[in-house]
């Protein structure tokens, strides 16, 4: 049973909620490798995905993991809903809650929106990604890759590089490891370096070859191209040059170290295909695992003791 | 706090050992030999069980047979009351379409677990035939299942609860009757 009732940020998280996601995540892989892959284990369960901002890798990995918990889901858009007809949230919320949903999952583009939400219902919430706060459910994914290739989190030393500053899988993963144990470090120009690492127990530098033969996971952010013309950056070639991760760099890691990108990718930006593709890069066992870490993630929001009803 | 040992001890490890074989002799004469068959067991006693049963055929036939281990929490009908707090892993390391599959379980009692697993062997595939071997069979069913191959029927009341132990999960291999109201006043459960 985990300690939460919603799903909106890691920081909430106990180790010991992560590590029973983790293992029941592990259960619904193999789920994942049938040739019948999925189980009755949500059915007759409700679930609604509200995306009101658009995405495509998280909607469709939330989709395919109701499908094959066996839950019914509902889709809904922010172009598609009353709130384009000037209905508050609040009142979506609570009139699609009147038809008796069980969860709702929500992509935002506003930090808060997902909690705001938890506040509004009595059904479960799942925070699929809010502004540049948090997506949870992404660091969730990532620690499961990690735990895979190492058999552990604790004690590993995790380099999280790029734009920081708009990026909310920096929120989650972050807090996240700090929990379980691992060491991160974060690796951006000073113009994308967020004020108070502290805050996250994080180192915080600027010179990425410092650093990267010492990690055994180098997490390459994406740069948010569509954010760059503010002139945090002076040209994209000097940021492929000093912060992304080539052959050249990729040949300083350590033997064994990981490479993670939660994608999407911009090759030649911030990464290169000889590491996007290479061996050790985890980025399509991330996307992999993200089915199964949702699975689990929504089974253990909605299975537990409910309503007050038990035997 | 006072320790509170079973109320009664069905079956010693003797006679356990003593009934898997006679289960494994079993098997084999109903389904002329262990070619086509292959052991499923519900972890996590059922799967220690069926580790048993798989080399007392094994002894007999001079080939083990095949044995998969099935988790049904995903298939439970009480989702919503209780997770079990530890989920196993569910492996399956055959091909089950057309097999003898043999179900293994510790503890027949109300047919709600052996309902599960089959939805969840079904999954798997579409076996020949699926038969059903438990250590114990305690009555009180609530679907119509019934077992092939039984260690002991115990006549139970709802109020006991009759616990199979098994080595190396348990530190010793019985079976025994627990009181379960006396134990809840206690505080203490398995």
């Amino acid at each position: 049973m985990l300690s939460v009732r919603n799903l909106i940020d890691t920081t909430s998280l106990t180790a010991d909620d992560i590590t029973q996601i983790l293992d029941t995540a592990q259960s619904f892989a193999e789920v994942n490798s049938r040739a019948i892959k999925k189980v009755p284990a949500l059915r007759g369960r409700t679930i609604v995905n509200l995306f009101l901002e658009p995405s495509t890798r998280t909607r469709s990995s939330f989709e395919l993991a109701e499908k094959r918990l066996s839950a019914d889901s509902l889709n809904m858009g922010g172009s598609t809903s009353s709130v384009v007809k000037g209905e508050s949230l609040v009142d979506t919320i609570k009139t699609i809650a009147a038809m008796n949903v069980d969860m709702f999952v929500c992509r935002a583009r506003f930090a808060g929106t997902p909690a705001l939400i938890a506040r509004s219902t009595d059904a479960r919430v799942i925070n699929a990604g809010d502004g540049k706060h948090q997506h949870p459910t992404q660091a969730l994914l990532d620690l499961y890759t990690i735990r895979e290739t190492f058999g552990r989190l604790d004690g590993l030393k995790v380099a999280i590089v790029g734009d920081l500053i708009h990026s909310r899988v920096v929120g989650s993963l972050a807090p996240a490891l700090k929990t379980m144990g691992a060491d991160v470090t974060l690796v951006g120009p000073p113009t994308y370096q967020i004020v108070d690492p502290g805050w996250y127990g994080c180192a915080q530098t600027s010179d990425f070859d410092s650093v990267i033969g010492d990690m055994d996971v180098v997490y390459m952010l994406r740069v948010q191209l569509e954010r760059m013309e503010g002139a945090a950056i002076p040209s994209r070639r000097e940021y492929n040059r000093l912060f992304g991760l080539d052959a050249e760099r990729a040949a300083r890691m350590k033997p064994g170290a990981i490479i993670c990108h939660p994608g999407p990718m911009n090759r030649g930006m911030e990464i290169e295909a000889e590491a996007a593709d290479a061996p050790n890069s985890k980025v399509l066992d991330q996307v992999n695992a993200g089915v199964a870490v949702r699975m689990a993630a929504m089974y253990l929001l909605l299975g537990g003791e409910d309503d007050g009803v038990s035997y | 706090m006072e320790q509170l040992g079973p109320k009664a001890t069905i079956m010693d490890e003797q006679a356990m050992a003593r009934a898997v074989t006679r289960i494994a002799h079993e098997v084999i004469e109903n389904n002329e030999g262990s070619e086509n068959i292959a052991l499923v067991g519900i972890v996590r006693r059922g799967a220690n069980l069926a580790q048993l049963l798989a080399d007392e055929i094994g002894n007999i036939e001079g080939r083990r047979p095949k044995v998969g281990l099935l988790d049904i929490s995903f298939y439970r009908d009480d989702v919503t009351r209780a997770i079990s707090p530890v989920l196993h892993r569910t492996e399956i390391p055959f091909a089950v379409d057309g097999k003898d599959i043999i179900l293994v379980d510790d503890v027949l009692f109300t047919g709600r677990t052996v309902r599960s697993a089959l939805d969840a062997l079904m999954d798997f595939g579409r076996p020949r035939t699926v038969q059903l071997a438990v250590m114990v069979d305690r009555g009180h069913r609530e679907l119509p299942v019934r077992a092939d191959y039984v260690g002991k029927n115990v006549p139970s009341s709802r109020e006991e609860d009759v616990r199979v132990c098994i080595r190396p999960l348990d530190d010793h291999s019985a079976v025994e009757i627990w009181d379960v109201a006396a134990e809840k006043k206690l505080g203490g459960a398995r």
